[in-house]
This record gives structure tokens, C-alpha cells and sequence, in this order.
């Protein structure tokens, strides 16, 4: 069954790359992982996606993980995404 | 000079001379060290001859610019603040417009001041002021010769040609404001505001003028805690913040998240909120979080100086009912136009201002000044300037007044006044570019951009962050095969907006 674990793994992170694109287009999200701490990333950002995220993988953000750590890059992100999903 | 913005500050001076004036959480003016440090800043500017001019302030958002400001104020003249957010294109535009004699910079924004090459200008560094002595004689007789109705500063706002327009407020209209706005919310000597507004529009009066006032304390919050719920809250806590005047979608990020099962607020008792709709929900959990503060809505036109109206919260709202603006605040009257007359109880009109609000103008800028800054039409008998905001308003059953809608495409965006004009131009001059409307999707809150032309929505993103601030940034741009149109050749908006609801 691994190959189709990490099958939906990429989907979802594809998913995530998709969101952050259409935020900024001029960014590359494969590759930058100072999103905060470079203020690519604003607030209103930050809540268009955490409203996102709910809506494409059903998953809610609370405050206690809204912290610079979890948004900084792609791959934080949607390791947050997979934790909150292992917690539910 | 009676009226004089800063009459008490050398009062607050002598009397709390070390008590932290502003301050950033960490790098902090006391009341002593921004009164000396103005007056060198105004001893500077008579020094040099500048008087009765403009003069632009290039600062990062400290302490110290709000000693600039005062520093400008002191010098006889009046100051423009231009920010490191704005892009060089905008900035030029404000150059342009009032023509400064002097740029005062930092460290982080000399080399950018610099090198705009503006005319018969000086570009001197707020620390190199500080060596100037302090000249008593001359700042006296500059301080006695002031009258309540000189200028003290220009904010830009956005203009629909795309070019920004230069609100100029004077004394009397500040003072009357941070009187009005003082009384109503409860301000004193232990007041600690938590700011969140960028010093470069009116929104900031609310709490940099009444600190000097009363010997209160703002902290200027890092912008950066305005992403992180629980950091913000925290902020707020260790410096005992009481009070706060925010945009909407600050308060909303906080209560949205489930921010006060974790953390909250241990010392706020005044919130006061405008720009935009709050929705009653977020309302609701902020005062469940908070049970005895006072919550109050503002509203008001950077061209009747800050806030006109206000609203205390008083009774419970429903899901989509509408928060009133409520009343205006003493020495300002509201009326409700349609075709230069009073529109009869319960209608709706145009929201004109009256009264000692009104600001000056637009700074050279006599035709748009001329269309909105017009007679008043029921007053025949004497010169009598109102404001046409623009915005259509009502009075509710209980005779509070209701914002309803805009006349235009004006919109409100985080706070920010925009323009969907100002942008559709300048994406209009960019490369690659053949055609581009704008709409704003009121319910995510999105300003979403339809564009035709060869540029990819990549490329056209990284153009127009050269041409615009960020905050009018479209947050979502869409490039279209052809645009749609009406019967009668205009841009049909109602289908892009439908198209934006559905993306």
C-alpha cells in the first residue's frame, strides 16, 4: 500500500501548491521557506488560506496552531495539514 | 496659539517626562526625549528657511517618526508621510504633487529617498537633526504666529485615475477630533493604545495625538502579530494594552480561530472598530471574551479627519443584521442628500459632512477638490463647505444612521480605502496588458482581477507590485480569453463579479 500513501501525499500537496499559487503567482512555493520571516506572506494571506485548507481538505486551523513556525514553507504547511488530520 | 495640535505637549513633558510617550515593544520615546527632539527637528527646519511647507516623512514605523511628525508641526510646516511599503511609482507621485524642501529618512529608507533626485530638496537623516540646537526664540514666534486652520499634514488616499489625492487637515480639525474622539471612548493619563494603523493615513490620530494629550502610552504593535492570533493577544498582555481602535479584519482574525480558549485579553476594556462591516457573530464572541468593555463603531472619511460618527454597541445583533454608524460626534452634522436636498426619514442619501471636520482640500488639486468639497445646497445665504462622501447611508427605525452602500467602485479592504479605478489604470499601462477590470467578492473579501493580453499571471504580478501598494494588490488575477461586455460597450461587471463568485 505505500506507493498509494505517498500517491496521495503528492495530490495532496499539489493541492497545497495550487492554493499558494493562485495567492501569489510570482512565488515559488517548491522552493521558499522563509514565507513569514520574508513577509511573503501577509495576514490576509494567512486567513484566505487557513479558509482554504478547510475547504479543500476539510481540516480547521485553531489560533494554538497558528504560529510562524507551521506557515514558513509548503512542506510546514502541509505537515500541519497531516497532523491535524492524524489528531482527528 | 489656542487650538494648536501640540499645545499640551509641553505640559505632558514637564509633567511625566519619563514616562514611555510611544514605543514599538521594544525601541521607545518618553515624553521629554520626543518634546526635545521635535523642537530640534522644527530648530532644524527654521535653520534651513523651511516654513509653511511641505515636508516628507521616510521613515520606518517607529517612535521617532511620530517625532518627526511633531518635529514638522513645531518647524511651522506640515508633514507628508510616505512609507516603505508604497511602491517607488506612488511615491513619485506624492513627490511630484507637493514638491517637498526636505525628506526626513533613516537608515532604512536614506538610499531609496535619495534616489528619487527630487528638486531643490534635502534629504537629511532623522539621527543627523538631533545634532541641531535648540532654538527657543525662534520656535516661540513660530508657535505665536501659527492660526488653528494652518495645515499640519497631508495623507494620501486613493484616487479612481489612478493618481492618489492629498487630504490636508489642519488644527482646529484635529483638535476638535481628538476632543470629540477622547470624551466618547474614555481616554486618560492611563490609557495604553495597542496601534495597529499605518502612520500614513488619518486612521492613526486616534491614538498619537490624545497619548501627548492626556500622558498616554501607544504601543506601535508589530505588524508581523497581526498574522498570529495567539502572538497578538500575548502583545497585548505584556504591555497591559487597554485600548484599541482596529480595522475589522484585525479583530476578526483573532476571534475567528478560537483565539480566547487559549489566551485573551487581560486588560482591554475599550475596543472601537470601522472601516467596514463588522460581522455580529465576531462581534458576539469578542464581547463573550469580553463582558465589560465597551465596544464602539467608527465611521468616517480621511477627509473629515478621522472619524465623524460613532456608534456604542448596546444590544445584541443578529446574523446579517447591519451594526450602525449611529451619530455624528459634536460639531459635526451628517446630512442625507439626493439631488441637493434632504432625502425624508428612512430613505437613503448621499452621507454629506458638515462642520469643523471638514478638512482643506486636496493639496493642488483645485478640480477634484471642487467636486467633492462643494456649497452646501441648503445654505444659499453664506459660503458653507460640506464633504460628499460618497457613500449612500439611512437611518434605522431607532433614528441611527446605516451605511448602506457606495455611490462608485470604491471599495473597503482591510482597512484600506481603495479605488478598483486606481488599479484597473495602472495594470492597464503594464506591458503585455491589452484590457483589465477589477471587482471585489464581498464575501470572501477578494479583489479579484480580470485582465486580457499576452502577460501571464505570473508576470503580471510581479509588474504590479512595482505600480501598487500591497494592501491594493489583487488577491486573485485571472486571465481571460475575451472580456465581457454590455449592450451599450461598457465592461460588464455583473458577470465578471458572478465569475469571481464562482472561482
Amino acid at each position: 500500500m505505500a506507493p498509494f500513501v505517498r500517491q496521495n501525499e503528492r495530490n495532496g500537496m499539489d493541492e497545497l501548491l495550487k492554493i499558494l499559487n493562485e495567492l501569489h503567482p510570482e512565488v515559488d512555493f517548491e522552493t521558499e521557506d522563509n514565507l513569514i520571516d520574508d513577509m511573503i506572506l501577509d495576514s490576509f494571506d494567512i486567513v484566505t488560506l487557513i479558509s482554504e485548507i478547510h475547504d479543500v481538505f476539510d481540516v480547521t486551523i485553531d489560533a494554538k496552531y497558528i504560529i510562524p513556525e507551521n506557515f514558513n514553507s509548503a512542506d510546514a504547511i502541509y505537515a500541519l495539514i497531516q497532523e491535524i488530520e492524524e489528531e482527528d | 496659539m489656542h487650538n494648536h495640535v501640540l499645545s499640551d505637549l509641553p505640559r505632558t513633558a514637564m509633567e511625566k517626562p519619563d514616562k514611555i510617550a510611544y514605543s514599538d515593544g521594544k525601541n521607545s520615546l518618553t515624553f521629554r526625549e520626543v518634546y526635545e527632539q521635535s523642537r530640534k527637528i522644527g530648530s532644524f527646519m527654521h535653520k534651513e528657511g523651511i516654513y509653511k511647507k511641505p515636508v516628507i516623512v521616510f521613515m520606518k514605523k517607529s517612535p521617532q517618526e511620530i517625532a518627526a511628525f511633531f518635529g514638522t508641526v513645531t518647524g511651522g510646516n506640515f508633514y507628508v508621510p510616505v512609507d516603505e511599503e508604497m511602491p517607488a511609482g506612488r511615491i513619485r507621485m506624492i513627490l511630484e504633487n507637493v514638491k517637498p524642501p526636505l525628506i526626513i529618512c533613516d537608515e532604512s529608507t536614506e538610499k531609496k529617498a535619495a534616489d528619487f533626485e527630487v528638486e531643490n530638496c534635502l534629504i537629511k537623516r532623522y539621527d543627523e537633526l538631533l545634532d541641531t540646537t535648540i532654538n527657543d526664540e525662534a520656535l516661540t514666534e513660530i508657535y505665536e504666529k501659527a492660526i488653528d486652520t494652518d495645515p499640519i499634514y497631508i495623507v494620501f488616499t486613493s484616487g479612481s485615475t489612478g493618481v492618489p489625492k492629498g487630504v490636508v487637515a489642519c488644527h482646529r480639525s484635529v483638535q476638535d477630533y481628538v476632543t470629540q474622539l477622547s470624551e466618547t471612548l474614555g481616554f486618560n493619563g492611563d490609557t495604553v493604545f495597542g496601534n495597529q494603523a499605518p502612520l500614513y493615513f488619518d486612521a492613526c490620530l486616534k491614538e498619537i495625538y490624545p497619548t501627548i494629550r492626556y500622558g498616554a502610552t501607544t504601543y506601535f504593535i508589530p505588524k508581523s502579530c497581526f498574522s498570529f492570533p495567539v502572538s497578538l493577544v500575548n502583545f497585548l498582555n505584556d504591555h497591559q494594552i487597554n485600548t484599541i481602535c482596529w480595522v475589522v479584519s484585525a479583530l476578526t482574525m483573532v476571534s475567528a480561530f478560537g483565539t480566547f480558549d487559549m489566551v485573551k485579553p487581560e486588560y482591554l476594556h475599550t475596543v472601537a472598530f470601522g472601516s467596514e462591516v463588522f460581522p455580529p457573530k465576531q462581534l458576539q464572541i469578542w464581547r463573550r471574551a469580553l463582558p465589560d468593555a465597551s465596544f464602539t463603531n467608527l465611521y468616517g472619511p480621511t477627509e473629515c479627519t478621522g472619524m465623524c460618527c460613532f456608534y456604542r454597541v448596546n444590544r445584541e445583533f443578529e446574523e446579517g443584521e447591519v451594526i450602525p454608524i449611529g451619530h455624528p460626534f459634536e460639531n459635526r452634522q451628517i446630512l442625507l442628500l439626493e439631488d441637493g436636498k434632504e432625502v425624508p426619514f428612512g430613505e437613503q442619501g448621499e452621507i454629506c459632512v458638515r462642520g469643523t471636520a471638514v478638512t482643506l482640500g486636496y493639496y493642488n488639486d483645485p478640480e477634484r477638490t471642487g467636486q467633492a468639497f462643494v456649497q452646501n445646497p441648503l445654505n444659499t445665504a453664506y459660503p458653507e463647505m460640506i464633504y460628499k462622501t460618497g457613500d449612500i447611508g439611512r437611518y434605522n427605525d431607532a433614528g441611527e444612521l446605516c451605511f448602506v452602500s457606495r455611490k462608485d467602485y470604491q471599495i473597503k479592504h482591510m482597512g484600506h480605502r481603495i479605488e478598483l479605478g486606481e488599479i484597473e489604470v495602472n495594470v492597464d499601462s503594464l506591458e503585455g496588458v491589452k484590457m483589465a477590470a477589477c471587482v471585489y467578492e464581498d464575501v470572501t473579501k477578494k479583489i479579484v482581477l480580470f485582465y486580457i493580453g499576452e502577460a501571464s499571471e505570473k508576470d503580471l504580478m510581479v509588474a504590479m507590485k512595482a505600480k501598487l501598494p500591497r494592501y491594493m494588490l489583487p488577491n486573485r488575477t485571472i486571465k481571460l480569453d475575451r472580456m465581457p461586455f454590455t449592450a451599450n460597450g461598457k465592461i460588464d461587471r455583473v458577470t465578471l463579479k458572478a465569475k469571481a463568485k464562482e472561482e
